[in-house]
Order: structure tokens, then sequence, then C-alpha cells
């Protein structure tokens, strides 16, 4: 292929000589791997709505005929591992951080593209494993995602395999945490120093550090429950001398800290939206530089409050309190960051914005009442309720997943240099806003009431607000069948998007849509910080 | 896949730094668990640490000491331009390796032997701390020796590129790296000979 200096083709076009998938499945442009984990996590998205779907469907209990208990067992298992390991951990990391990150640094790609396209053969060959474990062996697991000991040795379901296929998952994702911070040591464009980057590439570096620090734990958590069913080594059995609370130390050391995996990437996406339609520079750059760091740093200190109600000595549950408390403080200056970077800012109102905004409202909601259940007496009430299910379904879906809403809204004309129907994507947003808030604040009403989680059957006095609840997950999925017609329709038929749609001055919106192959055309020198927008005025 | 030829040494270097970082803290997990165990049954570490041989687990260590000292010295090799000399002193390496695994199996077959082996019928008599050690045993030595294993495989791709002249005087990160993660493997028995062996 042949091409002058001042006309690369787009990242679309060059196909690297081979044909329809295969210029996909053997790609290491970072930017077709980010759309490739874009089409596999809607894949596994919509599988995982839709088993939610259906178990709200069983609390309306004319549907038990069809779903049994140990079958909604497998459900809530399954569509907590889906959800959790292959669509919120990996989450707008490995889709707009491989897309944007060597983007917005001025790179041509990020450090070891290789490696990166094994992190997705990696993901691809974990998420088909514990896919392949609800059809194989004993039966799909019916443990929930966190693989409780002693239930999840002596269960007869297929555990093993589903462990092995998370396990796998667990290097796609330390590979890609190591590929992003080489990456932002080693390629960041002449004068792009520490304190020019956009804030996306410094809440992707405080989850990088995150993914490499936390992640091995939940590996050898894993290994050993594999370890334990087949060979019976007893470090988690009480008869054999071992201790299943050990068990739950190790697994939410990692899988507390993955919380911040999920939700970290998604304030880095929602740092570059609120300037841009601000028209102005990010309000507290280096706040929120380091509430990064400081949230990946205590956000690893607080596991133990997940296990207030296990027996725990007195002493370590008042600091888990205390240090659950005080990771909300970084979140919370974020949140102040956005909201004054807004105040008398011009604000052109554009979808992105529309779902930004929704984001610090619903994460807001989960990020409080995650405070109320850090003070002891009220997390004993309301351990293992509704109000749990509420809570998360608020921080990972009302926040990574508006989050995420927002961040394809916003980049999605770069990436694909197409414009959507704004209109369709505003109609949209109301049967799933208002839908979003009567399944997951009936959740949380539930729970305060006293409804367990988990559980096959209610009493009445819970049937109205599940019927409610249920009702809201109807006005949920309606409205992202909506949204996701809407940019499927646009993929195809859009209008051309322009460079820069949106008045960014970030590097991403300096070159064409979609991209070209290596990026640019010659690498920029950074004289700047990220967000001058004055520049542009003049 | 582009004609590029990127090449960023120091990058590759801290690539591998940072994925030793993620092996130390999966051996970590481990080391936690024991600390933990230990603490709780300080006597039946003592007993079960008597049951195992320190003369074979002394010699294990000098052979993988021995073995990460020839890794220097193929790189030292290496930047002389050295070629068959690399090629010998990986050699001696893989070797070295192989003795290691050769005698940690004897090992091995003897706790079989004796009836010290996870759900075996004889420890289950023994009291419950005893099982969580040798529980802990077969699980740190044996992920250990996978990595043994691996680091052999990654050493003899090396040595396959040396061959080949990839991996030469003016462009040996890969021997480097490799080298790296022979010392983690290394570094890792250092701790697990006084944990277990001369626990007693």
């Amino acid at each position: 292929m042949t091409y002058s200096a001042t006309a690369q083709p787009s990242y679309l076009q060059n196909t690297g000589g081979r044909k329809g998938l295969m210029a996909w499945l053997t790609s290491t442009d970072h930017k077709r791997i980010g759309v490739l984990y874009l089409v596999s996590m809607a894949g596994f998205f919509s599988v995982g709505v839709g088993i939610g779907f259906v178990m709200r469907l069983v609390q309306l209990t004319t549907f038990q005929k069809l779903i049994t208990a140990q079958t909604y067992n497998a459900l809530f298992t399954v569509h907590g591992v889906i959800m959790i390991f292959l669509l919120v951990i990996p989450g707008l990391g490995v889709v707009f951080g491989n897309f944007f990150l060597p983007i917005l640094i001025g790179a041509k790609d990020v450090a070891f593209p290789r490696l990166n396209l094994a992190s997705w053969y990696f993901y691809m060959t974990g998420a088909i494993l514990a896919i392949l474990s609800l059809f194989t062996g004993g039966g799909a697991p019916d443990t929930g995602w966190t693989f409780y000991v002693p239930f999840s040795l002596k269960t007869g379901t297929n555990v093993s395999l589903a462990i092995f296929g998370a396990f796998i998952l667990g290097f796609s994702s330390m590979l890609t945490g190591i590929n992003f911070i080489t990456t932002i040591h080693r390629l960041r464009a002449p004068g792009m120093k520490w304190f020019r980057m956009p804030l996306m590439c410094w809440a992707l570096y405080a989850t990088a550090w995150v993914q490499i620090l936390a992640t091995p734990i939940l590996a050898i958590t894993l290994v050993l429950v594999i370890l334990e069913r087949l060979f019976g080594i007893g470090i988690f059995d009480p008869a054999k001398g071992g201790d299943p609370l050990l068990y739950q130390h190790l697994f939410w050391t990692y899988s507390h800290p993955a919380v911040y995996i999920m939700i970290l990437p998604a304030m880095g996406a929602i740092t570059e939206i609120i300037p841009t339609f601000a028209g102005r520079t990010i309000f507290g750059y280096k706040a929120i530089a380091f509430s990064s760091m400081a949230i990946a740093g205590v956000g690893s200190l607080v596991w133990g409050h997940h296990m207030f109600t296990s027996g725990m000595s007195e002493f370590a549950n008042m600091l888990f309190s205390l240090l659950t408390m005080i990771v909300a403080v970084p979140s919370a200056i974020k949140v102040f960051n956005w909201v004054s970077t807004l105040y008398k800012g011009s604000i052109d109102f554009q979808p992105p914005l529309l779902f930004a905004l929704t984001f610090i409202f619903l994460f807001c909601i989960g990020g409080l009442t995650g405070v109320m259940q850090g003070a002891l007496a009220v997390n004993v009430n309301v351990h293992d309720t509704y109000f749990i299910v509420g809570h998360f379904h608020y921080v990972m879906f009302g926040g990574t997943g508006f989050a995420f809403f927002a961040a394809l809204l916003y980049w999605f004309p770069k990436m694909f240099g197409k414009m959507y129907s704004k209109k369709a994507i505003y109609v949209s947003w109301f049967p799933m806003f208002i839908g979003f808030n009567m399944l997951y604040f009936g959740m949380l009403i539930l729970g305060v009431t006293g409804m367990p989680r988990r559980y096959y059957v209610h009493l009445p006095q819970f049937h109205p607000m599940h019927v409610f609840a249920t009702v809201g997950s109807w006005l949920l999925v309606l409205g992202l069948l909506i949204y996701f017609g809407t940019l499927l329709y646009a993929l195809f038929k859009g209008e051309k998007a322009g460079d820069n749609p949106w008045g960014g001055v970030t590097l991403e919106w300096t070159i064409p849509s979609p991209p070209p192959v290596e990026n640019f055309e010659e690498i920029p020198t950074i004289t700047t910080g990220p967000y001058h927008f004055a520049e542009v005025e003049k | 896949m582009s004609g590029h030829a990127h090449r960023d040494d120091v990058g590759s270097k801290l690539g591998m730094w940072l994925f030793l970082v993620t092996e130390m803290v999966f051996f970590g997990g481990l080391f936690i668990a024991y600390s933990y165990m230990r603490h709780r049954y300080p006597a039946e570490f003592h007993l079960g640490g008597a049951e195992l041989n320190v003369t074979l687990g002394v010699i294990n260590t000098l052979v993988l000491l021995t073995s990460s000292l020839t890794v220097v010295l193929s790189i030292v090799a290496i930047q002389r331009g050295e070629k068959s000399r690399v090629m010998g002193f990986l050699g001696m390496t893989l070797g070295l390796g192989f003795l290691f695994l050769i005698i940690k199996s004897f090992e091995w077959a003897a706790k079989f032997h004796h009836g010290l082996y996870p759900n075996a019928p004889h420890l289950a008599t023994l009291p419950p701390g005893e099982q969580v050690f040798f529980g802990l045993y077969f699980v740190m030595t044996g992920l250990h020796a996978l990595h043994v294993v691996a680091g052999m495989a990654v050493l003899t791709w090396i040595l396959r590129k040396v061959a080949k002249d990839e991996v030469r005087q003016d462009r040996y990160i890969h021997l480097e790296n490799g080298g790296l993660y022979w010392h983690l493997v290394d570094v890792i028995w250092i701790f697990l000979l006084p944990l277990f062996y001369l626990a007693a």
C-alpha cells in the first residue's frame, strides 16, 4: 500500500492486507482492538441484560412456573459473572482506554501492541470458558458471583470451569494494566508533561496500578479454590485446619479494589466530557489527578467492609468502617470539581453532557448509600438485602454504565466518523432514566424494609414494590434498545460527523474522524495544559 | 504489523518489572495465607517442618542460585558478542533447572510414600495444623515448580533466538528480561526454603 505522508488512510480502511474478519482479529492497531472489545462487550451486555430482565420477571410470581429455584440461583450467578468480569471490570478502560489513550498523549500506539491483541484473546478465552461452564459438567454455577467457600467447594455445579475462566480474564486485565503504565511512562509526546496529560490518562494510570497490584490476589485465590475442589488441600476447609474467612479476605482484597478498576476510567471519561461542553478549562486539575491516585490507594484498604457480619474483630470492623468513609472524600472532590467546572461555563447542552450529568446524579445516590453502609450499625441491618443490590447497581450501572453511554456518545463521532440522531438519543434517555430509578430505587426501599437478596420467593408485603421495580426494568430495557438502535443506525446511515463536532480541544479532536492509521501525521509537540479553550476562541 | 520497527528497551524492561510485580503479589497472597496459618498453628508448623528433608532443600537452593549465576554470565557473554558461550551458559541454566525439578520430584515422591499428601488417609489422622502445613507446602512448592517450568520454556525460546541471531550483541533485551524472570523464580525459592524446611 502506498500513500503520501500527508494522507494516511483511516484505521477503518487499513486492513493490513487481510480480508473481512481476519483484518480485525489479527490487527495490533490499538483503535481496532478498542472496537473489538466494544463489539464483544456489546454482545455480553445484551446477554447480561436479558438475564437481569428474566430475573425481574421471576419476581412477578406468575412466571415461576417457567424458572425453577435452582435455575434462578444460576441466573443471578451468571448475571453477576458476566456483568462484573466481562463488562464493568474491563469496561471503559479496554474500549476507550485502548482507543484514546495513545491519541490523548500523542503516541502512535500503546507500548506493546502485540501484547494488547493477546489481552483481547485472553479476554475472549476467559469469556468462552465462563459461558461453557453453564452448559457442561454439573450444570451452571449457583454460588453467586462471589464464589464464597464452603458452598463453592461443596456444590456439584460447574464452579471450577467458571473460576478458571475468571482466572484467565484476570490475565487480560493485568496485561492491559502493564501495557497502559508503560505507554504513559514511555510514549508521551514531546512536551506532554505529567500535568499536561488529559485527566482520562491519569484515571487510566491509577486504574492500571490497581489492576497490577490487586488482580494477582484474585488469581491466587481462585487457584486455591480450584485446587481445593480438585485435591482437597484444606486451606479453606475448617475440618482440615483451614479457615473459610481467609477466602473472604483474599477475595475482597481484590474485589473491592476492582470496584475502583470499574469506576476510575468512568470518572476519567466524565472529566473529559464536562470541560468540552462547559467551554472552559477543568476546575482543579491537580485535585482530580491526585484524587484518582488517592482512590486507588485508599480503595485498596477498605475490603473488610464486605465482611462486617462475617465475624471479624470489633477493632477490624471499626478500622474498615473509618477507611470506607475516608474513600468517599476523593470521590466527592471529583464531583465538586465537575460541578465547579460547569459554574459560569458557556454550556452547550448536547447528548454526551446529558448522560454525564445523569452519571453524576446516579453516582451520588450510589456513593451516599455506600457511605450509609460503611456505618456499622446500618450495615448489620441492610447486609445481604436488596439495599445492597440497589446500591451497587447505582454505582456500577448508574455510574460506570451511564459513564460508558456518555463516553460512547462523546467519542462515537470520532471513532466512526458518523453522527447519530441527537433527538433519538434524547428520547432514549427518558425511559432509561425513569426506568432505572424505578428499578433500583425500588430495590433500595425493598432492602430497607427487609427483603433479602438472592431469594427466589418473597413475602406478600414486598409484592407491590417488586411489581413497581419490574415495570421499571421494562422501561430501562426499552430505553437501552432505542439508544443502541440509534447508534447502530448511525453507524451505517449516519451523516458525516466532521473532525471536531463538539469543539473539543484535546488531541483526539485535532486529527481526522475516523483517525488515520498512525493517529498523527507528525507527532505533536505540546506546549500547554489539556483544556485550553481560550486558544480555540482566538 | 506496520513497517515501523519501534524499539524501546527501557520500556520493555519496565513492562517486565511490572509483570514481576504481579508475580510477587500472586505469591504474596500465599505468603499471607502462610503467615496467618503459622500464627494460628505454631507448634504444628514446627512438627511439619521436621518432616521435610533439609539437606535436599539446601542442595536445591544451591542449584537454583548457581543457575541464576549462569544466566548472568550469559548476559555478560552476549554483551561481549561471544555467541557460543551465551548458548553454553543458557544450556547450563536449563540443565540446573532440570536438576532442581528432579530433586523436587524425589522429595514429593517421598512425601507421597509416607502418606503426607492432601486427602491422604494418614494425613487426615494428624492434627489440623499439620494438614494445613502440608496443604500449603504442596501448593506453594507446586506453583513454584510450575514457574520453574515456565522459566525454562522462556529460556529455551530465547536460546533459539540466540541461535538464529535474533538475540545478539546489539539487541539482547529478551535475554535480559528472561534473566529477570529466572531471578524471580530463584528469589521466591529463597523465601520458601526457610518458611518450610527451616520451620522446625
